[in-house]
Parts: C-alpha cells; sequence; structure tokens
C-alpha cells in the first residue's frame, strides 16, 4: 500500500525543486472577491460592477498596463472567501487584490495576503484593528474607516438634540465598531444595544423591543438584504410613524430604496458621498454608470471606482513596474488621483481622511428616490485609531 | 503543468489526505459500524479548535496539540456516543445532528476565538526534529503518515475480533444481542476511535490552511464526509480515501480546468459544480452502491 | 417587561410554529407512512418560494402567485416521488438519507441556474402595514395573516385526516402499513397523492415567508433540520404531535430569541449577551427534543402502538 503511494511522491517531491521561472509584468492581474450571491449580492455587485467599469472606461487598462480581472464569489462564506484568496494567489499569480464587502470574510482572507507581500485595497470593508494596534503596510483602504459613517450619525443625534435612540448592529466586528463609533459622538441616552445576528432576516423580536423601549429614533447598521428586511418590518409594524429612523449611509442607499421604495422618504443618513456631490470626476461617474447600467450607482459603487483609480495611479507612477512592492506602496500612499468624492488622501495608517455629509432621502428632478446632500457634519476627519498604529 | 504551480498542488494533495483521514474514521462507524451518524463533523471541528485554540495561545508544538486534539475529540464522542447510542434508527440519526448543531452553535459564539469569522493561525503547528511544516512539502508527508497510519489502523482494526463483532452487530443488532455481545459496548468504543482518527484529522486540517471557522462543524460537512464514503465505498477499506480524492479532484477539476466545449453548451458550468456532483451522488447511491471501490472489485472478481 | 411586549413575542412565536407545522405535517407523514426519510423536503419549500415569486411577478396579484404556485409544487413533488422517490422505499436508511441529500444539491443548483441566486418577493402593499387588535396594541397585518392561514390549514388537515375516508386509510397505514396493504389499500397511489399534499403544504410555508425572510437558493436547508426535530418530538407519522411539536419548537425558538438577551445582558456585555442569547435559544431547543426523547422515545404522540 505504502509503495503506491511512493511513487507520485517522489515524482512530487522532484516537481519541487524545480527553478520557478521569473515573470516579466506584462500585465497587471487583479484578485476581485466579494459577495456576489445572496441577499447581500446587490453591494459586491455594485463594487464589481464600479470596478470594471473604471477599467474599461481606460481602455481595459490600470497605469497603461493591460488589466485582467479574476472574478470571484465568496457567497457570503468567510472560509470560501479565504479559499478563493490562496487561489488567487498562489495559483493565478495576482498582483492585487481586492473586493471583499464585509469585515468578516475580509479579515478571513487577508492574511493570505499580507504572508504573500500581496497588497490588498479595499473597497469597503476597513475594520478598526486594522487601523490601529494590527496596521498592516499591505493593506488600504479606499473606502473610510469603518466607524466613520457611524460617528457622524451620532454626531448628527447629539446635534439634532434626540434624547433617547435605541441601536441595532449585526454581531460581528463591523457591527461592533459601528455601535462604538455611535456611541462616541453621540451624547444621549442609549435606550438599547442589541446586536443580531449576521444573516439574520427576521426581526419581529427585535422590533417588538424596540416598540417596548419607545425611543425617539433608531439607529441601525444592517447593510444589504438585513437593511431591507428590517425597514420593511419596522414599517409594517408602525413604528415609522412615532420612532425616527437614522442609518449610516449605505444602509439608506440605492440598493435598499430600489427595495424599500417609498416609506424610505424622510429618512436622516451620513455619507462621504453621494449622487449629487459637485465635482468632475463624480459627475463624470454618475453619468457613466447610469448609462452602462442603467441604475444609480451606490456609495458602494463609487469606493469601488475610486478604487480602480487609485491602482491605477499607482501603477502609472511606478512606470507599470509593479514588481517593486515598495514603490507600488508609496505611490498608493501618495494617491494622486481624482477621486470622486471629491479630495483624497491618506492617514499615516493607510485609511483616508476625508469630509462626511448629512443626507436625507427625497426626490430628485425626475421623481426618483434619491440621497440628497444637505450638510457637512466632519470636516477632514480621520480614525480614532490611528494613534495606536506603529506606521509612519 | 507548470513548475510554478507545483505548490498549489502539494497544497491540494494534502488537503486530499485529511480529508481521506476524516471520511475513513466516518468509515469506520457507517461502512463497518452501520451507524449512521450526521455528527460526525462534531469530532473533526473539535480537534480543529483544540489544536487551534492552543496554537493561538502560544503552544506552538505539534506533540502537544494534536494529541490534545485527539483527547479532546476522543472524549466528545465518548460523551455524545453514550447518549446517542442508546437510540436507534431515525432516532439516532436525529440526536448526533442535534449535538453536531449545539456544537456549532457553541463554537459560533465563542467571540473570543473570533466566532463565525473563524480563527486565523500565525504558523502551522511545529514537530521539531528539523523539520518545518510551514513547507507545502513537508506537511505533505506528514499528511501522508497521518493516513497511512489510519488505513493501518482500519485494515487492522477490521480484521480483528473486535472488528468482526462491530460487523456482525452491523448485519443484524438483536442476533448480536442475544448471543450475549455487549453491544453497547462494542459501538460506543468504535464511536469513540473514529472520533480520536476524526480530531486528528481537524487538527492536521487546522494546521494545514491556517484557520479555522464555525462551518467545519455544520452538519453539512457531516453530509459532504458521508458522500465521500459513499462515493469511495462504505464499508470498504479505500472508500474513504477513494472518495476524498474522487470528490475533491472533481470539485478542483470543475472548478479551474475550463472544458470549452462544455462552456460552449453550458455556460459557467464551472459555478454549479454541486449539479454535477449530486448527480453523481445520487446515480450511485441508485446504481451503485458498493461505491467506486465496490466497482473496481467487482471487476477484480468477475 | 410590559403586557404587549409578551402578547407580540407570543404572536411571534404562534406565527413561526404554525408556518413549522406546515412543514412538519408533510414530512411526518411521508416519514410515519412510507418509512422514508426525506431530505429534500427543504427543497420544496424552497421550490414553492420560487414558484410563488414568479407567478406573482407574472400575475401581478400576490393571491394568484400564491395560490397558483401550491398546485404547481404538488405536481412537482408528485413527479419526484413517481420517479426518483418511489425507488428508495424498499431500501434502508441510510441510501435514503443519501438520495435525498443529493438531491438537495441537485435542487438547489438547478434553482440557481434557472432563476438565479434570489428572486424578489414582497409583502403585497394592502398588507404591509400594521393592524389594531387592541388599544396600544398593533402587530403588522401580514404576520395576522400567516397566522391565520396557518391556523386554516391546521384546521382543514385535521378533518382530513380525522374524518374522511382519506385520512382513514393515512392513519391506518400510519399506524400498521402491512395490515393496511393486506386491507387491499391501494397504496402507491396513496403515496403518491400523500406526498403532492406534502408538496403542496411546503408550497404554502415557503410562499408566504419569502417575504419575511429570503427567497434564496438553500434556504431550506436550516428550516429542514428544525421539522426534523419537530416530528421527532412530536412522534412520527402524527398530525397532533406535528402541530403540539412546532408550536413548543416555535415558542421555545422565540422566547430564547427574544427573552435570552435581556436576561444575560443583566449580567454580561451587550455583545455577548446578543451572541449568547440565540446560540442557547438553538441549544434549548434541541435539548426540549432529548429531553422528550427520554422520556418518551416514541415522541410525545407516537402513530403505532
Amino acid at each position: 500500500m505504502t509503495k503506491q503511494l511512493l511513487a507520485p511522491a517522489l515524482v512530487w517531491a522532484v516537481a519541487g525543486w524545480l527553478p520557478l521561472p521569473v515573470q516579466a509584468a506584462d500585465k497587471v492581474k487583479i484578485g476581485f472577491i466579494s459577495t456576489l450571491s445572496g441577499p447581500s449580492a446587490a453591494l459586491g455587485v455594485d463594487i464589481r460592477d464600479a470596478f470594471l467599469l473604471a477599467v474599461k472606461m481606460n481602455g481595459g487598462k490600470l497605469g497603461g498596463l493591460p488589466a485582467e480581472v479574476v472574478v470571484g464569489d465568496d457567497q457570503f462564506k468567510p472560509d470560501v472567501g479565504r479559499q478563493l484568496a490562496e487561489k488567487n494567489i498562489k495559483l493565478d499569480k495576482v498582483n492585487f487584490l481586492t473586493g471583499f464587502v464585509f469585515s468578516n470574510i475580509m479579515l478571513a482572507s487577508v492574511p493570505v495576503a499580507f504572508e504573500n507581500k500581496i497588497i490588498y485595497v479595499s473597497p469597503n470593508a476597513a475594520p478598526s484593528p486594522l487601523a490601529g494596534k494590527q496596521c498592516n503596510p499591505y493593506f488600504f483602504a479606499a473606502s473610510w474607516p469603518n466607524d466613520a459613517y457611524h460617528e457622524a450619525a451620532g454626531q448628527y443625534a447629539t446635534t439634532r438634540g434626540y434624547q433617547a435612540v435605541y441601536m441595532l448592529a449585526p454581531n460581528y466586528q463591523a457591527g461592533k465598531d459601528s455601535l462604538e463609533g455611535f456611541k462616541r459622538f453621540y451624547k444621549g441616552t442609549i435606550a438599547g444595544e442589541v446586536y443580531t445576528q449576521l444573516g439574520q432576516l427576521d426581526y419581529s423580536a427585535e422590533l417588538a423591543q424596540v416598540r417596548a423601549a419607545k425611543p425617539e429614533a433608531v439607529y441601525i447598521f444592517l447593510p444589504g438584504g438585513m437593511g431591507v428586511n428590517f425597514i420593511k418590518q419596522f414599517v409594517a409594524a408602525g413604528l415609522s410613524k412615532d420612532v425616527q429612523l437614522i442609518t449610516p449611509g449605505f444602509s439608506s442607499d440605492q440598493d435598499i430604496i430600489r427595495a424599500v421604495g417609498d416609506p424610505m422618504l424622510g429618512t436622516f443618513d451620513a455619507a462621504h458621498w453621494a449622487l449629487d456631490l459637485d465635482n468632475a470626476a463624480n459627475r463624470k461617474f454618475v453619468a457613466e454608470f447610469e448609462k452602462e447600467y442603467k441604475r444609480l450607482p451606490t456609495v458602494y459603487a463609487s469606493q469601488g471606482y475610486d478604487t480602480a483609480l487609485l491602482i491605477d495611479s499607482a501603477v502609472r507612477e511606478v512606470k507599470g513596474r509593479i514588481e517593486d512592492t515598495e514603490g507600488v506602496r508609496k505611490a498608493l500612499k501618495a494617491a494622486k488621483f481624482q477621486s470622486v468624492r471629491g479630495s483624497f488622501r491618506f492617514n499615516r495608517n493607510q485609511y483616508p481622511i476625508q469630509n462626511y455629509y448629512l443626507r436625507v432621502v427625497g426626490k430628485d428632478s425626475q421623481g426618483r428616490l434619491v440621497n440628497k446632500t444637505m450638510g457637512t457634519i466632519f470636516k477632514d476627519r480621520g480614525d480614532a485609531y490611528v494613534q495606536e498604529c506603529p506606521m509612519k | 503543468m507548470q513548475a510554478e504551480h507545483h505548490g498549489y498542488y502539494l497544497s491540494f494533495a494534502s488537503r486530499i489526505f485529511i480529508y481521506a483521514l476524516a471520511a475513513t474514521s466516518l468509515n469506520l462507524i457507517l461502512g463497518y459500524g452501520g451507524m449512521i451518524s450526521f455528527g460526525h463533523a462534531a469530532f473533526v471541528g473539535t480537534g480543529a479548535y483544540v489544536s487551534s485554540i492552543l496554537l493561538s495561545e502560544g503552544v506552538a508544538s505539534a506533540w502537544i496539540g494534536w494529541p490534545a486534539a485527539v483527547a479532546a475529540s476522543s472524549l466528545a464522542a465518548l460523551a455524545i456516543g453514550a447518549v446517542s447510542l442508546r437510540t436507534r434508527g431515525v432516532y439516532f440519526i436525529m440526536i448526533t445532528l442535534a449535538f453536531a448543531q449545539m456544537a456549532f452553535f457553541l463554537v459560533n459564539s465563542m467571540k473570543a476565538y473570533g466566532g463565525d469569522e473563524g480563527l486565523s493561525l500565525r504558523e502551522r503547528a511545529s514537530v521539531g526534529l528539523g523539520v518545518d511544516l510551514g513547507s507545502d512539502l513537508a506537511f505533505y508527508y506528514a499528511a501522508l503518515a497521518a493516513l497511512a497510519a489510519g488505513l493501518y489502523g482500519l485494515h487492522r482494526l477490521a480484521h480483528s475480533r473486535f472488528g468482526r463483532v462491530i460487523q456482525a452487530i452491523r448485519e443484524n443488532e438483536d442476533r448480536a444481542e442475544a448471543i450475549g455481545f455487549p453491544v453497547y459496548r462494542y459501538k460506543l468504543a468504535c464511536f469513540v476511535i473514529a472520533g480520536a482518527a476524526g480530531g486528528l484529522a481537524g487538527a492536521l486540517l487546522a494546521s494545514h490552511g491556517k484557520y479555522v471557522n464555525p462551518n467545519v462543524l455544520h452538519w453539512t460537512q457531516s453530509g459532504t464526509l458521508m458522500v465521500m464514503v459513499i462515493l469511495g465505498g462504505v464499508g470498504r477499506l479505500w472508500g474513504g480515501v477513494i472518495g476524498a480524492a474522487a470528490l475533491l479532484g472533481l470539485e478542483d477539476l470543475i472548478a479551474n480546468h475550463r472544458v470549452d466545449w462544455l462552456a460552449a453548451v453550458f455556460p459557467n458550468y464551472q459555478q454549479h459544480a454541486s449539479l454535477g456532483v449530486g448527480t453523481v451522488l445520487l446515480a450511485i447511491v441508485l446504481f451503485a452502491p458498493q461505491g467506486i471501490a465496490g466497482m473496481l472489485a467487482r471487476r477484480k472478481h468477475a | 417587561m410590559s403586557w404587549i411586549l409578551i402578547v407580540e413575542q407570543s404572536l411571534n412565536g404562534l406565527q413561526f410554529g404554525l408556518m413549522l407545522f406546515l412543514l412538519a405535517a408533510g414530512l411526518t407523514l411521508v416519514f410515519g407512512i412510507m418509512d422514508m426519510i426525506n431530505l429534500a423536503h427543504g427543497s420544496l419549500y424552497m421550490l414553492g418560494a420560487f414558484l410563488a415569486a414568479t407567478l406573482v411577478q407574472a400575475t401581478g396579484s400576490f393571491a394568484a402567485g400564491v395560490l397558483l404556485a401550491i398546485p404547481a409544487t404538488a405536481v412537482l413533488g408528485m413527479l419526484l416521488e413517481v420517479s426518483v422517490l418511489r425507488t428508495l422505499y424498499a431500501r434502508d436508511h441510510l441510501s435514503q438519507v443519501l438520495a435525498t441529500f443529493a438531491l438537495i444539491l441537485i435542487f438547489n443548483e438547478a434553482v440557481r441556474i434557472i432563476w438565479g441566486p434570489d428572486m424578489p418577493l414582497s409583502v403585497p402593499a394592502a398588507l404591509s402595514g400594521p393592524v389594531q387588535l387592541l388599544p396600544g396594541m398593533v402587530y403588522p397585518a401580514y404576520r395576522l395573516l400567516i397566522i391565520g392561514v396557518g391556523a386554516a390549514v391546521a384546521g382543514a388537515l385535521y378533518l382530513l385526516v380525522a374524518r374522511t375516508r382519506i385520512g382513514m386509510l393515512v392513519r391506518a397505514g400510519a399506524s400498521n402499513r402491512e395490515m393496511a396493504l393486506a386491507m387491499g389499500v391501494n397504496i402507491p397511489r396513496l403515496f403518491t397523492l400523500l406526498f403532492g399534499v406534502g408538496a403542496g403544504l411546503c408550497a404554502v410555508a415557503g410562499a408566504l415567508l419569502g417575504p419575511l425572510f429570503a427567497v434564496q437558493v438553500g434556504m431550506g436547508e436550516n428550516i429542514l433540520i428544525l421539522a426534523f426535530v419537530v416530528i421527532v418530538i412530536g412522534g412520527i407519522g402524527s398530525i397532533r404531535g406535528a402541530l403540539v411539536g412546532s408550536l413548543l419548537v416555535g415558542i421555545v425558538d422565540t422566547i430564547g430569541r427574544a427573552f435570552l438577551p435581556l436576561l444575560f445582558g443583566i449580567f454580561f456585555q451587550p455583545r455577548v449577551a446578543s451572541a449568547a442569547g440565540p446560540a442557547i435559544a438553538s441549544v434549548l431547543v434541541y435539548l426540549l427534543m432529548a429531553l422528550v426523547l427520554y422520556i418518551k422515545p416514541q415522541g410525545l404522540f407516537p402513530a403505532r402502538g
């Protein structure tokens, strides 16, 4: 029995000693893994569509090199995401990894990239550990620190004078970050702090508690399908009449608006970007996205687009020499590109410093439900964890 | 096959060996013992988590971590088996499934060790002796050794008195009881041995991927192991190995090696691999219940 | 702890329990009478939901879509029974488990190929608001509909099984199959019909729960386990047992999700309390099953003996 296995084992062992041919960079390979199926697929699909649009608008190139994007679906499962990351890095030999929507899936998968010195540029998830103590030179957040929207929302709730707020978020790292962020700036009474199960779709039990607690406002962090279901059930339970709904920007964005409809009118939210932000890059992005995909982009799409532009600028800076990982890192950090959010710069922990705006769901000139900018909550805000990061 | 991919394939082969060991341990109770346990993933998972927790707390030695994993999964098998084996038929299936789900929910709620995000490990367990298990080649041999030990153990067990009693119990439990065998004790012992081997497979799995997550305990994982055993040949020595190799090989083939004419007829077929797996499994159950090993054996004797 | 909260959570538990009953009823009959473990029962639930979503879009009416989905799923169920499942009746339980597990894989992918990973299905606009039950007590209209439909179906099933000839044949077959065969009951046709009824019940549950959860591939697996737990608790082959079992499970699950976190919140941090609550609630359901099996190994209302 052992003899039958020795033969193939020897073949493998010999194959192991063969030298690896060096590959010159004639194209840039991007590993794109995201949540493309399940109730929260709309998020991953938006990021992917915007990323691919940016590449297409650039003539199929990033930074002058032909770009090959390998797309994978993590199916909302951390172990699937990790396996795909391994395949991308070890088999497809990608130069950059990107795409994850959810922090838990990302946190399970990026260690593979870090170990193999592959840079991960995040179009969404940017959890607090990676901003502070565990900051990593191979991690760049092209979106916003996980807490940011929640801090802004908390600030708004304080300014507006809501006395009692009931908070809900899913029980994972980003959920915890979100409510910590809200509490950092909200100075009123917390009527309740509840962590639901990630992926939970039926909120009847939680809504009964909300009703019993009688808060002035409810703050939720429930991305994707979770948010859609909660808001629908919130309205169905008759709570929308008495309780104001405040959300972080993405929980009231186009995907949720499409699914929920008119009950969303009047919801307040906070975000770093809006459809009506007035700069040339944004106007072009919104117009092209709508033309290509026949729908309005969400904040996720804006982030996917910016990620592609960021990578494009970095590859251009190093003049195509992407094997020079250190050079690419410096180029990424310099972030010399026109972001759809206006100006873009990185903090020393490679998380962005930017503005955050108050938005409200209303109707645009064509009668469609959109988020309209109402004011600025924070200017040039970084994050609360940068002091713990040893990177310069 | 380019040289630069050899690391990936060595790693893939190790994965097959580990699943083969897990499937073989299930084969002991399923094929030889006739016990339909839907909770086997709990033992593999216990082994995986115990060794991962030890590694994350700084206990790097495999000489401590892996025996600890085996001990933990044996204890779990003893506890679960003691209660479940008092029932029979569908009740046994349901109780083993229930215990596995309880383990799953328990581990899922352990936020200290990652919860549903799972636990990432910085290094694989170390065996010392100048061998670095971090290298794909070294780990390949370690996994191979574990599988070989498991198969040898099963071979000896099946041909021993214990093995013959277990198979007699599988054939007709009432008769074995009437003859005077302490059926419950034999089944429990068999259950614990299988749990121990499953735990070793779990420890290897955690070190191999340097990652563990509650899904490894989910009842659908038990189902996957069952599929491997049936595919390979339930109750046959090589059943677990052939089944693991066939299933994982088939999945990899479909996902990573595009067959152009098939893609022309059926675009995106690569994303629907489980359709093929399900169909093959159904066909095996309906037409070739002895699995691949059975078909090979029949041809030899024909 | 207001009484409104308790009433609302009880209604939630009742709603969930009744839907679980629809699944458990079909499952217990198939198991009790045909002695077959059918893991693909959850797939019929999924098919019912997808068909309902499609038909609602096609007809523009929620009621029409749901009502049409029921016979459609029943027919598919009967086709499945006649083609594949019939060959499994004579086989051992392991083969049944594996074959129907294979069917789960096949159905999941087939649905993904035909429809995609999910389909939208919304609560009809007329029912998407709350209803005033009592002064100060408001409850979503749609969930009341579910409770109503669930109770009506339970009542109809009871009448069918206890008061009609077919029901008598079913009960006879459940308590002693060999005798029923010997008495001349046309078993194959009865089985097919029974399977169709079970599939139809799955469709009702799938279509009604679709707007609350999500109509997506794989939606059957989680609820399948609970359905099996219910029939083990209730007694295999007994409709009454399935009803009592599902209501018990529905209430335990809801109490666990609703009140345990509050209880834990007194001693632990919110994150821990929130994680422990649902985990223990799930464990409670299994512990309930273990307890029932310990006291009454054949379930609460066994059909045989």
